[in-house]
């Protein structure tokens, strides 16, 4: 078996508002082997990224707070060091790339100098070094190195998220966590920057999160898959084993829901009901409310993460036995 | 960038006209003549009848007004009414006096008013923010007039660190600075906590705290840069209203500047020198937001871009 790199377990993240306490991230348990990809998938709110954001301990606090759990990098509990250990570990050994391109890079500094800017701290080159580096990274991201004293305001899109990439990979991490990197772009533009993703974290050996809610994109990058919903992982399988046998309701579901090519479809076939208050949060299973094979004990029980073998788990009743399940 | 400023500072010259026109108007309809007010109340009226003739005032307001300007142009702003001297000289004279106390002043409220507003912005709701807003907003509150006379009472009077008047070295300056530069800095506390708080929750400030940034270059360096915009704005507009005196604190501590002056000549209805006065404050003014405008681009690229 592979070394594991990241292993988050029973992670619990809150965020104190006025309306009440959010838990955004419930028991999370996830973890990612060195070489791999793995996909945490979900919708807006489930939590995807403030589990992203656990990692770099970089949840906004207040509001957020980390209350329990455990992130061990490399065996060593992030949670528990000095910020001082965290700054040496971000942006070097994990780095980030961000949703939004177009807010995600400082307006003021020239693109090269926030490249440049993590490798003096980090590797301590001097500056003509940092520099050559940064025009190094500029290139294999494909754009022309002589831009590098250009603002950011002075780029596309997809173009910013290239330096975005370019600024996560200047030190070599060996964890990315790429939270929705596509989402904000033109599909055209989306291929092309996964593309890249895909063919430097090869290049750079670097272990991967990414956090899409785009099936589309799993299935193109990733090797491993969570699915999340309100704050759980409810399912975790190799992609192969995901898409070819999606065990959670929810995962059938969100299967269900994608139009097939080759049928003629009248209506979109969604899940039923909305993601869930996260105020207020349904009793046991989070979501029974909208789960068509839910029963009585889904109102009360937590489900407990059932192994189904060959690193497929699932977290629900029907694979405990306590709910009849599907007619296969 | 030089085209730009060539630009604004042409444009300089349709802006002063009309801060001319409206002064002179406002002037020429103002009752009480000019002439009675030099010869003195009881003087014969074929006299104040002949100065009136000799100083043009008899003439049509455009043949007036035209002539004012022309003079203008060539610096000369007419001569005072009480002192006889050239307007242009006065405010020459009186202009420095009036720049030293500006700058004095701005320089207490950047040196207060930014690290206060900073340290507030990344503690806030501490006590620290608490303390520093409350007391910025007595800073705020306080009359300058109020403030300079407690001063005075303070350092002058009991315990006799600094003159109460006068102007000229720094221990004259001290006082008048201090309470110019408290009510500034106290606004510009107020707006750089607000701009900071403002910049500290966008994304790029994640993206930099994501690279393993120390705090302290993650504020400094990302933070307040993108800060600065509406920070510059209030010193400019404070610096530029300062330069044209300021007419209390000036009074207060008897600094010979342009804001006393001005005050003296609505008195004595000296209004060549009023109009002169003001002339120069809307010259004053300009120029400051020029230049304010053209630190917006040394700060922003994005706005240097617009400067094409």
């Amino acid at each position: 078996m592979a070394e594991r790199l990241l292993e988050i377990d029973n992670l619990r993240v809150e965020y104190h508002t006025d309306d009440g306490v959010v838990t955004a991230v419930e028991d999370l348990q996830l973890h990612v082997e060195k070489g791999q990809t793995v996909g945490l998938v979900g919708e807006t709110g489930a939590g995807k990224t403030t589990t992203a954001l656990s990692i770099m301990r970089l949840v906004p606090a207040p509001p957020g707070r980390i209350v329990s759990g455990s992130v061990h990098f490399h065996g060593e509990d992030l949670l528990h060091k000095r910020l001082d250990e965290i700054k040496k570990i971000r942006g070097n050994k994990i780095s980030m790339i961000f949703q939004d391109p177009m807010t995600s890079l400082n307006p003021v500094l020239t693109i090269g100098f926030q490249i440049e800017e993590a490798v003096v701290l980090h590797q301590g080159l001097d500056a003509r070094a940092a520099r050559a580096r940064a025009g190094e990274m500029l290139r294999l991201v494909g754009i022309p190195p002589e831009r590098e004293g250009d603002y950011p305001h002075e780029f596309s899109g997809g173009m910013r998220q290239r330096v975005g990439i370019a600024m996560a990979l200047s030190c070599n991490p060996e964890l990315l966590i790429a939270d929705e990197p596509t989402t904000a772009l033109d599909v055209t533009i989306q291929a092309q920057v996964l593309e890249l993703m895909k063919r430097l974290r090869q290049q750079f050996s670097t272990s991967m999160l990414l956090i899409t809610h785009d099936l589309g994109v799993v299935a193109e990058v990733c090797d491993q898959v969570a699915i999340m919903y309100a704050g759980t992982i409810v399912e975790y399988a190799d992609v192969n084993t995901l898409f070819t046998n999606p065990r959670h309701p929810y995962t059938r579901g969100l299967f269900g829901s994608i139009p097939s090519l080759d049928e003629e479809v009248t209506r979109l076939n969604p899940i039923k009901g909305l993601m869930p208050d996260p105020t207020a949060l349904p009793s046991g299973c989070k979501f029974h409310p909208r789960c068509p094979m839910a029963g009585e004990i889904c109102k009360t029980r937590v489900p407990q993460t059932t192994n189904l073998g060959q690193g497929h788990s699932v977290h629900c009743m029907i694979y405990e036995g306590l709910v009849p399940g599907y007619e296969e | 960038m030089h085209r730009y400023i060539l630009r604004r500072l042409f444009l300089l010259i349709p802006v002063m006209f009309g801060v001319s026109l409206v002064v002179f108007t406002i002037m020429f309809f103002t009752p009480g003549d000019p002439a009675k007010l030099m010869l003195g109340e009881r003087a014969p009226e074929a006299e104040v009848a002949a100065l009136r003739a000799q100083m043009g005032l008899d003439d049509p307001f455009p043949v007036q007004f035209g002539r004012f300007i022309f003079n203008a142009v060539r610096g000369d702003l007419g001569r005072s009414l009480v002192t006889r001297r050239p307007v242009f000289q006065e405010l020459y004279a009186r202009f420095p006096a009036t720049l030293q106390l500006a700058a004095a002043g701005v320089l207490v409220a950047v040196v207060m008013g930014i690290p206060i507003g900073i340290l507030s912005a990344t503690r806030q709701y501490s006590a620290f923010d608490a303390a520093s807003m409350g007391i910025a907003l007595v800073g705020v509150s306080m009359p300058n007039f109020w403030q300079g006379m407690m001063m005075i009472l303070l350092f002058s009077v009991s315990l006799g660190v600094f003159p109460s008047s006068g102007y000229g070295t720094l221990r004259h300056l001290i006082m008048p600075a201090l309470t110019i530069g408290t009510s500034t800095a106290a606004i510009i506390t107020r707006m750089t906590r607000s701009s900071m708080l403002e910049v500290v929750r966008q994304d790029y400030i994640r993206t930099a705290r994501a690279k393993g940034l120390s705090e302290r270059v993650v504020i400094n360096r990302h933070a307040l840069k993108n800060a600065l915009i509406p920070i510059v704005t209030v010193i400019g507009l404070q610096f530029g209203y300062l330069l044209g005196g300021a007419v209390l604190t000036e009074s207060i501590f008897s600094w010979p500047g342009v804001g006393r002056l001005m005050v003296d000549a609505i008195r004595q209805k000296d209004y060549p020198v009023v109009q002169g006065g003001v002339l120069l404050l809307a010259l004053t003014f300009s120029v400051v937001n020029l230049g304010v405008d053209i630190l917006y681009a040394y700060i922003d690229p994005r706005i240097k871009a617009q400067y094409k």
